[in-house]
């Protein structure tokens, strides 16, 4: 069963049936000294830091996964209005947070 | 007196580097706009309930982007008098450019006819540092319509 994951409250084309309310999945992440020595650079030239991206991408992927699971584990099949917010919690850690609802389609 | 040559060749290097690197991206960012033109994304909470049932799919894209040594000056210098900081606009309209096309090549590669619901998010990394990276996220996502085989969706947006 694949989870169905949209940022829309609606499905086009499928009604709701069950309401699970709020499912959400976090991450922290610290960058690496090497990374961070090769921002520093970059700070100087200016341009896209790729080490950076990559990161903040991997750890949005892992929130993600893990607000999969928690609707995966009360039986939902769809995450709706999903949501994502980066915060930055301590010196150089970032928090990727991703919520939705879990709902039941039809 | 070394500490100005230091701080002089830096300013330098972001000036020519910083401002090289800008229009390059900018030229880019400019080309893969007019690819992706017949790709729409809008900003509309609901499709119209006309689409034929599609399938949907959650797509993003994001970029990290630092202001170079030059231009951070600058906005230092603009900070004692105030006004607008034309320096980090325009690094923040590139990032967000940059975000929704990653989005949009996403979208694509998906099959994709248009993008609904887009959401940007901007988050200032590495906030709270003592030596500072002006570096920000952009961060852009939205559902990718993806139309059922046969009918296009598109199609169907016209003609309502």
């Amino acid at each position: 069963m694949t989870m169905l994951l949209t940022n829309l409250e609606i499905v086009p084309g499928k009604k709701i049936v069950t309401h699970y309310g709020l499912v959400q999945g976090s991450s922290v992440r610290a960058k690496h000294v090497g990374r961070d020595l090769m921002a520093s650079l970059k700070n100087i030239f200016g341009g896209e830091l790729k080490g950076y991206t990559e990161l903040l991408q991997e750890s949005r992927e892992q929130a993600l996964e893990r607000m999969v699971a928690q609707a995966e584990a009360i039986g939902a099949n769809a995450v709706l209005n999903i949501r994502f917010s980066t915060s930055s919690v301590a010196q150089g850690a970032a928090e990727l947070f991703a919520y939705g609802t879990a709902v039941v389609l039809e | 007196m070394s500490d100005l040559i230091i701080f002089l060749v830096l300013l330098g290097l972001g000036y020519g580097f910083g401002r090289y690197a800008e229009q390059r991206h900018f030229r880019s960012i400019i080309a893969r706009e007019k690819e992706f033109r017949n790709l729409p994304v809008i900003a509309a909470r609901f499709p119209p309930a006309k689409l034929p049932p599609p399938r949907t799919r959650l797509v993003s894209g994001s970029v990290v982007v630092s202001v170079d040594y030059f231009k951070r000056f600058l906005a230092r210098l603009r900070n004692l008098i105030g006004g607008r900081v034309k320096s980090y606009e325009s690094l923040l309209d590139r990032a967000r450019r940059e975000a929704i096309l990653r989005m949009k090549e996403e979208a694509r590669g998906l099959g994709a006819e248009m993008v609904f619901n887009i959401k940007l998010e901007t988050a200032s990394i590495s906030k709270g540092r003592k030596r500072k990276i002006g570096a920000i996220e952009v961060l852009a996502y939205g559902t990718a319509i993806i139309p059922s085989a046969g009918n296009g969706a598109a199609v169907e947006l016209q003609q309502s």
